[in-house]
């Protein structure tokens, strides 16, 4: 997707109930989320941030109500496992997800510094670097709506401060977030959404 | 299309990078034969009855203890997600994945059996039903295995459980691969048939197994 097009995608929840283990942990959750909006879903251990957010991005079926989203292939999923493979190096991995993704690799490499690493194996990366070579994939993806769960664990200070400043530039462009996080993070004007168990 | 065909290139890269476990499988199949040609001594007539059956049987065995590789890894590591998000259908990712494990199983056996059909005493003109057997068979072998691997793509130590599952699945291919590679060998005129519902059993499983496979993973993605 090139710097000047703008998304314009809304992903919308109705009614939706998720469940984990068979048990209903949350319900009634009623959400839309359009071009340049972000949520923040917290609450404590268990509420059911991660299972919402798997309903959300369409990995995990509903236990009621029902996930809509305005445009097909619009939703890119980030959960707290980073989504490479630890035996390649962080230019396959990166290489292979522009294939999947049918993007190119382009700035998601420099977004979050990964040239020092590029030919290293993810496996002999620290877990700070392997989050930020999960999280380039969100840039990398061309998506309109990125779903994040814990985006800033493990990740120090600059780190964080180069992932806010990339999600403020996401939703310039007309792009949307939801994401899950106990840690203070810096997105002016996001809607939270307080989860208890 | 690119992303079919990005699933299988990685996924045998990955089959040979370390811990992959192609060569492992590889391996076995070698030691497998290595010692049963050790236990049955210097009888070379009995050998060359028995090679095709052996040889059938280590190429399935080698092929079971790989199949656990092939979803599992992509669920611990949260790559899994990744595929269902893109590429279209699951099932032709499922399908790219046993094609994939084909060519780093199937195949890598089939292209060690010349060398290993020295050790059973396979003569020459026997050697080509084999290999052809084993080209229209193995694929089979991976297809259905693939799809009790995603089955079993959450559960720690399936290795047993995927055995359990795979092997009256296998008993087809199985009995018309070993049927077909003897046949062939002896000049008996059911070589042909024995092939002919060898290639049915694997196109059969071409069919079904990335559907149900899609549908197993679809269920152990929560």
């Amino acid at each position: 997707m090139p710097d000047a097009a703008r998304y314009n995608v809304t992903l919308s929840a109705r009614d939706l109930a998720v469940a984990r283990g068979g048990r209903v942990i949350v319900d009634g959750v009623n959400l839309s989320v359009g071009p340049g909006e972000a949520v923040i879903f917290r609450g404590p251990n268990g509420a059911g941030k991660t299972t919402l957010l798997r309903a959300l991005a369409g990995l995990l079926k509903p236990v009621a109500g029902e996930v809509t989203v305005s445009d097909e292939d619009q939703t890119v999923f980030c959960g707290v496992l980073n989504g490479g493979k630890p035996t390649l190096t962080v230019n396959e991995n990166l290489r292979f997800w522009a294939a999947l993704y049918s993007a190119r690799v382009g700035e998601a490499r420099a977004a979050f510094g990964l040239e020092p690493v590029e030919r290293r194996p993810m496996r002999e990366l620290s877990t700070g670097y392997q989050r930020r070579l999960g999280l380039a994939r969100l840039v990398l993806s061309g998506r309109a709506i990125w779903i994040v769960d814990e985006p800033t664990a493990g990740l120090d200070t600059a780190s964080t401060t180069a992932f806010e400043r990339l999600l403020a530039e996401h939703r310039a462009r007309g792009g949307a977030a939801i994401l899950a996080t106990h840690e203070p993070l810096e997105a002016p004007n996001a809607r939270t959404l307080e989860l208890r168990p | 299309m690119s992303g079919f065909l990005a699933v299988i290139a990685r996924d045998v890269r990955l089959a040979f990078r370390a811990g992959g476990g192609a060569l492992q499988a590889a391996a076995f199949f070698a030691l497998t034969i290595v010692l049963f040609a050790l236990a049955v001594g210097p009888d070379l007539t009995l050998m060359s009855e028995i090679a095709a059956p052996v040889l059938w049987t280590a190429a399935l065995l080698a092929t079971l203890i790989s199949l656990e590789q092939i979803y599992r890894p992509d669920r611990e590591d949260g790559s899994l997600d990744v595929l269902a998000e893109t590429n279209g259908l699951l099932a032709l990712t499922a399908l790219a994945k046993a094609i994939a494990h084909w060519i780093s199983t199937g195949l890598l056996l089939t292209a060690a059996t010349p060398v290993l059909a020295l050790l059973l005493n396979i003569e020459g003109d026997a050697l080509w039903p084999l290999l052809l057997s084993l080209l229209i068979g193995a694929p089979g072998l991976s297809l259905i295995g693939s799809f009790a691997a995603a089955l079993t793509a959450a559960l720690p130590r399936a290795g047993l459980l995927i055995a359990i599952i795979v092997s009256p699945l296998y008993a087809p291919i199985l009995i018309f691969g070993a049927g077909a590679a003897s046949a062939g060998a002896a000049g008996d005129p059911q070589y042909s048939a024995n092939l002919a519902l060898l290639g049915a059993s694997s196109l059969f499983a071409a069919i079904f197994s990335p559907l149900a496979s899609a549908a197993a993973l679809r269920f152990n993605l929560d």
